[in-house]
């Protein structure tokens, strides 16, 4: 319906990713402009299209002519781009970015096909498919793009041959844990009982991860047929969807979903005359990253604290309120309309033996071009960093997978294929899809630190190893950034980490200390560094760094004077300033004007100074 | 402070355990957060103990048991704002603010709650102020951001 438009088509990017770049004031604009100049447009708001460094992203499709697109789009350069190619026929392709066209044309005027950018080329999007084309709001686009044509080919099979078919295509949980789809549903399927419920777990809690975010506001169609089809396969009639509160965009979305697959009899009693009864309930969460866990998602909608239970029996055979229970992934049941669309063969097309399809994950931290991706599994590492993300500017140092469950790899690690098992005997994790690159700015300890208080924090307490050995690792750790590391405090780390993996109950805490784990493993000297130099290569741990102003390039502009809180940096103008380290609080602000401002002379270093080893003795 | 009408709230909702949650998200989006007589009513409501009613709410981050402030800062700690210098920027924001997080300014101007991830990873350091979201954000954007709260 969008293909055939008789009038201009602006897309925008309102997602999350493009709300926070700004997206909302460039879609004032081009509200403003359309009706200023009296021009008939019709305004689509997509989701994310993956290359977020780009947003706020603005495409325009002019009728019978390719789509394109705008990067960076300003609320001024989207008034420009839009008058400048609706009035005068310009499409100002010095300021695109990529085409939609299947080829190049007389239209595209030497703008590069999008899907040929060096980010986009290698991936293949199947769970994103829709995400950046169609109006998630709108059921009609997702019918117009085969939507729902999954679930409908699952109503003319059997269940058992769904799960077979399913069985066929190799799925794997794509929450983290990758265990296959259908077992989980065999053993639900085969429990005794009518009551059966089916579960999304939406409730993505690991920092640096926004896929199943991205899926849902951009696309929640295609979860909520993943669902149905699930459910028809296990026979649950009752579903719930657990998302984190944290999502409000994608809570409204889904909500309008349902209510337009009401109107649409894609939800209740014979579902499109198919003898199937399913309906389905948002639960928000509220705010406990272990209710990712599945035992501990239950008690929370059971109305309880999210602690974790132990196993068996397990979810899908006495779960929610006792009955068997499945609990499926965002993005795993966003692969199942095109499994039973395109079938398991189509399915193995991707992928490698053992691993197949594609997974989406967030490619972010220290990258040139950050975002959304999906790339089938077994790309090597390398692959993704460099071929898509563009690299780091500064050297590469390490990559962290799965999030606070996963583990650091460092440069040795790049060629491993990003699979299940390659990645778990590396000693990380695939998790649910967040790869935070990191460069020479990033310290290693530091960053243990960080996931290491996360865990603890969010710890349900119900196990001692891991409530008592994860803050004990934490004060470790704090001591070391600090510069009172001692000599057996690594052999410590080491021994705790192990008491809390195998001394806990749920997968928290069996984890928990794979950061700490990993980076002890592959950057031993790092640690070493900070120990037993107090010295901190990547200049991050404060106490083991001082602010310095290089006399040479100081401009004397006292713009840092300006912006210091405790009056560490003075001097008057046109002189080299003073920086006096006793008053200096690392806050970075000298630092931060020192670089950007265009009078300033980028006068300011951070250093990390190496004392020696024998200070430690005194 | 606002009055919150709790037979509105609870005639949506069955009386099941599964409801407390649901109901106590409720009551923290009228009054936000969850005052010792809006546990007495729920109490009432569901017929379960104010303890057990304290003990789950106590466990998730999202309820507060204290007033907030007219306007609500979230800085983000997810892996790729710290990466990004997240701890940083939350530490201006308390030296700018006088407050550590999880608390709220003496005027009732701001309150400032550290959380996990907003979601927003390719855009980091990200806070948020109410519904307004920042990213790519820097020590140097703060006052002038905050100027535009009242």
């Amino acid at each position: 319906m969008l293909k055939g438009s008789k009038i201009p088509i602006i897309y925008l990017g309102t997602a999350s990713c493009g709300r926070a770049a700004g997206a909302m004031a460039v879609l004032e604009s081009v509200q403003k402009t359309l009706k200023r100049n009296r021009l008939k447009g019709k305004i689509v708001q997509v989701g994310c299209i993956g290359p977020c460094y780009l947003e706020p992203l603005m495409d325009v499709t002019l009728p019978g002519r390719p789509r394109i697109s705008y990067a960076n789009v300003s609320p001024e350069k989207a008034k420009k781009i839009i008058e400048s190619y609706l009035i005068e026929g310009d499409p100002q392709p010095k300021l695109a970015v990529g085409h939609f066209g299947d080829e190049d044309c007389e239209f595209t005027n030497g703008i590069p096909r999008f899907f040929d950018l060096p980010m986009l080329k290698p991936q293949v999007r199947v769970v994103l498919r829709n995400c950046g084309f169609i109006d998630p709001e709108e059921i009609d686009h997702y019918l117009a793009n085969e939507g729902y044509a999954g679930m409908m080919n699952a109503f003319r099979k059997k269940p058992e041959e769904v799960i077979a078919e399913v069985k066929e295509a190799g799925l794997r949980g794509r929450g983290g844990a990758g265990f296959p789809t259908h077992k989980k549903w065999e053993i639900c399927r085969s429990s005794p009982g009518k009551t059966k419920y089916m579960i999304c777990n939406a409730d993505e809690g690991d920092p640096g991860a926004f896929m199943n975010r991205s899926l849902i506001e951009g696309d929640p169609h295609s979860v909520l047929e993943g669902m149905l089809i699930a459910a028809y396969a296990i026979g649950a009639s009752q579903g719930y969807i657990y998302i984190r509160a944290e999502y409000p965009l994608a809570i409204a979305r889904l909500k309008k979903a349902i209510t337009q697959m009401r109107e649409y009899g894609f939800l209740g009693e014979n579902i499109q005359n198919s003898g199937f009864d399913f309906d389905v309930t948002i639960k928000e969460g509220a705010g406990a990253f272990v209710c990712g866990e599945e035992t501990a998602l239950i008690a929370s909608i059971e109305g309880k604290r999210g602690m974790p239970k132990s196993r068996p029996p397990f979810p899908a055979v006495a779960g929610l309120f006792g009955k068997p229970t499945i609990i499926n992934n965002v993005e795993s049941l966003g692969t199942l309309p095109n499994i039973l669309r395109n079938g398991a063969s189509w399915y193995k097309g991707y992928g490698t033996q053992g691993n197949y399809g594609t997974k989406a994950f967030s490619l972010v931290g220290k990258v040139r071009r950050s975002g959304l991706i999906e790339v089938p599994l077994g790309m090597t590492l390398r692959k993704i960093i460099f071929d898509i993300g563009g690299g780091s500017r500064k050297p590469f140092k390490a990559v962290q997978t799965g999030g606070p469950s996963g583990g650091c790899l460092s440069e040795e690690f790049l060629d491993t294929p990003v699979d299940y098992e390659s990645l778990s005997a590396a000693g990380s994790i695939m998790g649910s899809g967040g790869l935070i690159v990191m460069d020479e700015d990033t310290c290693v300890v530091d960053l243990a630190r960080y996931f290491l208080d996360f865990t603890q924090k969010e710890s349900c307490g119900k196990c001692s190893p891991c409530r008592v050995g994860s803050r004990h690792m934490v004060e470790i750790l704090d001591r070391i950034i600090k510069g009172d590391g001692q000599a057996d405090d690594l052999s410590r780390l080491q021994t705790l980490g192990e008491t809390v993996k195998r001394g806990s109950l749920c997968g928290l805490g069996q984890t928990a200390p794979n950061p700490v784990m990993t980076t002890l493993r592959y950057f031993r000297p790092e640690y070493l560094m900070h120990v037993a130099e107090k010295h901190c290569p990547a200049a991050v741990c404060r106490e083991l760094i001082e602010y310095r102003v290089i006399p040479e390039k100081c401009t004397g502009c006292q713009r840092c004077v300006s912006v210091c809180p405790t009056g560490a940096i003075t001097g008057p103008r046109a002189e080299p300033h003073n920086l006096d380290p006793s008053k200096c609080i690392k806050c970075r602000a000298c630092y931060e004007i020192c670089r950007f401002d265009a009078i300033a002379g980028d006068a300011i270093i951070i250093r990390s100074k190496r004392r020696a080893s024998d200070e430690q003795a005194k | 402070m606002t009055k919150v009408d709790y037979i509105g709230v609870f005639s949506e909702f069955k009386g099941e355990e599964g409801d407390l949650i649901p109901i106590l998200q409720r009551i923290q989006g009228k009054l936000g957060f969850i005052s010792t007589e809006a546990i007495r009513h729920t109490s009432r409501f569901l017929k379960i103990s104010e303890n057990q009613i304290f003990g789950v709410a106590s466990f998730y981050s999202q309820f507060r048991f204290t007033e907030p402030g007219r306007n609500s800062i979230k800085v983000c700690m997810g892996t790729a704002c710290h990466v990004r210098g997240g701890q940083i920027l939350c530490e201006a924001v308390e030296r700018e603010l006088d407050i550590s997080s999880g608390h709220t300014t003496e005027d009732k101007r701001f309150d400032l709650q550290r959380v996990a991830c907003l979601g927003c990873c390719a855009l980091a350091p990200v806070i948020q102020i109410n519904d307004d979201i920042y990213s790519r954000m820097t020590v140097i954007r703060l006052k002038e951001i905050l100027n535009k709260y009242e």
